[in-house]
């Protein structure tokens, strides 16, 4: 039982210190300006041409399939970035290799890299007359300009989420746990699947929540290796863009709205599991 | 980091050698790949080709309107980021995880939609469009809007490196100055700013980066005039569709060149001064 007295409920604690005023109005005018303000008229401005246009707009087949691409193609490159960030997070805390300081510090890449360089380089890498689009080409198998090649952009932009959320936990684990098991006479593998996985399990779905939802919105790498045939290989955020420039705001805002929506409920959903995993990790 | 050497966690040597040999593989098909490429495209031609493509007013022109666009949008968001981590991070108040919530928006939202919500406040049809106009005021198309976008979608950077380290610091040091008479500047220069400058340039850094990067956003307000509201990144967007190649990826090249630094002085600041960093390194 605690017995210590509840302090009574103000909008601010008292301090010592200046500035809180003028901090705080700063921060709130700048942020009404630049956040507020600007999401205000992302949410009202779809309805303004009536639901009827919204709906219409919302169930086009050019809006339908760019939705399903946008998140489609995001959640394969999630997939792939989540497997393989696992394992570059592995190699990179566990094991000491010549190079290692330079890959790690290479992980950023993507991050410091502007898209639209990524975007032409990926494209002229998996054109049919590219490095790697050659490989394939002689197959019948094209990678620029199809829903592969979206894919592709998506998993270079989205790779350094994974191996950044991972490596700290790797980092901290504890080797006692994996010493105990090893000597209750677990082998190496079991250890890895049974002690290793669920500790890191929360923050690799972390790093798949961060990376799908940076692949949603991306553009610049995408566009130019995707081709951006409707109805194929074209992406939401690029279909926003086309809508403004047929000035039809409302449906731009639209297509950005129900974006922002879809994602924010898969986000929710994938905080809630990296709850509940997290639990069970722990218990 | 000792842990890396435990006995418990000693991996076959044919399993560890195996996942280096993947996560190698890995970073040169997703990462070097790609980063050569722009380089060895911008040569194809030989050095006087990919020189003479500086040589272009035009280009002159967008790497100078870049720079102008960052050269507004960083001290902008640097002095929010201040008074933000002031204000968070100095003082309790209610309402306060909301603030720091929405100080992180704009990362979880597409660069499109940063530059759309422009459109729809001042754009032509904007709900602000019939004033500016009459006031002859032009916002999109020009560099205020650059200006704009690039500001929003680079907002949280200086912010959410310094609140986790102010917050960790706590208020001790200045409460003291204050006891001691110093006047709230004086507070803020002799003793909050050496506590941290070092993570206020990683802050900087990394929002100089990106706003210098930024395609999405730009794109969407910029109209793309040659030699007026084109970036960097815009205008190799530009060259590329004219099938320019060689100075789009010599533009490209500069970028990429300016990523790498970034990079550079990153991994610099991480290793000199990691106890004067914010942990969070996930963007």
């Amino acid at each position: 039982m605690s017995v210590v007295a509840r302090r009574p409920w103000r909008l601010v604690e008292p301090s010592a210190l200046p500035g809180f005023g003028p901090a705080l109005g700063f921060t709130l005018a700048y942020l009404s300006f630049f956040v507020l303000l600007p999401l205000t008229a992302l949410v009202l401005r779809p309805w303004e041409a009536g639901f009827d246009h919204f709906w219409r707009v919302m169930t086009d087949d050019r809006t339908v399939d760019a939705l399903r691409l946008s998140f489609g193609a995001s959640f394969v490159a999630a997939c792939i970035n989540l497997v393989f960030g696992t394992i570059v997070a592995w190699v990179l805390v566990r094991y000491e290799f010549p190079g290692r300081r330079l890959l790690d510090a290479f992980v950023d890449l993507p991050f410091a890299l502007p898209t639209a360089v990524a975007g032409i380089s990926l494209a002229a890498i998996y054109a049919p007359n590219g490095v790697i689009g050659a490989l394939f080409d002689p197959h019948g198998i094209q990678i620029a300009y199809t829903p592969l090649g979206v894919m592709i952009a998506l998993v270079f932009v989205g790779f350094p989420f994974i191996v950044r959320s991972i490596q700290p936990v790797l980092e901290d684990l504890d080797v006692e746990a994996e010493e105990a098991a090893a000597t209750l006479g677990a082998g190496r593998f079991k250890t890895i699947v049974q002690v290793v996985a669920p500790a890191i399990l929360p923050a690799m779905l972390a790093g798949f929540s961060l990376s799908f939802a940076r692949a949603v919105g991306e553009y610049g790498s995408v566009i130019f290796i995707a081709g951006n045939i409707p109805n194929v290989s074209e992406i939401a955020p690029l279909l926003i863009v086309i809508r403004l420039e047929e000035f039809d705001y409302a449906g731009a805002a639209g297509v950005g709205l129900v974006m922002l929506a879809i994602s924010f409920v898969l986000l929710l959903f994938l905080n809630a599991l990296q709850g509940v995993v997290g639990r069970r990790g722990k218990a | 980091m000792s842990g890396r050497s435990s006995v418990a966690r000693r991996d076959p040597p044919w399993f560890a050698g195996a996942l280096i040999v993947l996560a190698v593989f890995y970073f040169v098909l997703v990462l070097f790949l790609p980063l050569v490429t722009v380089f060895l495209e911008a040569l194809r031609k030989g050095f006087t080709e990919y020189r003479v493509s500086f040589d272009d007013p035009d280009a002159i022109a967008a790497i100078q309107l870049t720079l102008l666009v960052a050269v507004i949008a960083v001290p902008l968001n640097t002095v929010f980021g201040l008074a933000a981590a002031w204000a968070v991070a100095k003082f309790e108040f209610w309402g306060k995880s909301a603030l720091v919530t929405l100080i992180d928006l704009p990362f979880s939202i597409s660069p499109v939609i940063s530059g759309l919500v422009f459109v729809l406040l001042y754009g032509a049809n904007g709900w602000f469009g019939p004033f500016l106009d009459e006031h002859n005021i032009q916002v999109i198309f020009t560099v205020t809007g650059l200006v704009l976008a690039t500001t929003l979608v680079t907002l949280p950077f200086v912010a959410r490196e310094l609140i986790p380290l102010m917050q960790a610091q706590g208020t001790d040091e200045e409460a003291a100055a204050a006891t001691l008479g110093a006047g709230p500047w004086r507070t803020f220069f002799l003793v909050t700013l050496p506590n941290i400058r070092w993570a206020l340039m990683y802050g900087v850094l990394l929002c100089t980066a990106r706003a210098m990067g930024e395609f999405g956003a730009v794109a969407v307000v910029s109209g793309l005039i040659r030699g007026e509201t084109a970036t960097m990144p815009l205008y190799i967007e530009i060259l590329y569709n004219e099938y320019n190649s060689v100075a789009a990826f010599a533009m490209a090249s500069l970028l990429a060149l300016f990523a790498l630094i970034t990079l550079a002085v990153k991994t610099a600041l991480e290793a000199q001064f990691a106890d004067e960093l914010a942990a969070q390194r996930i963007r």
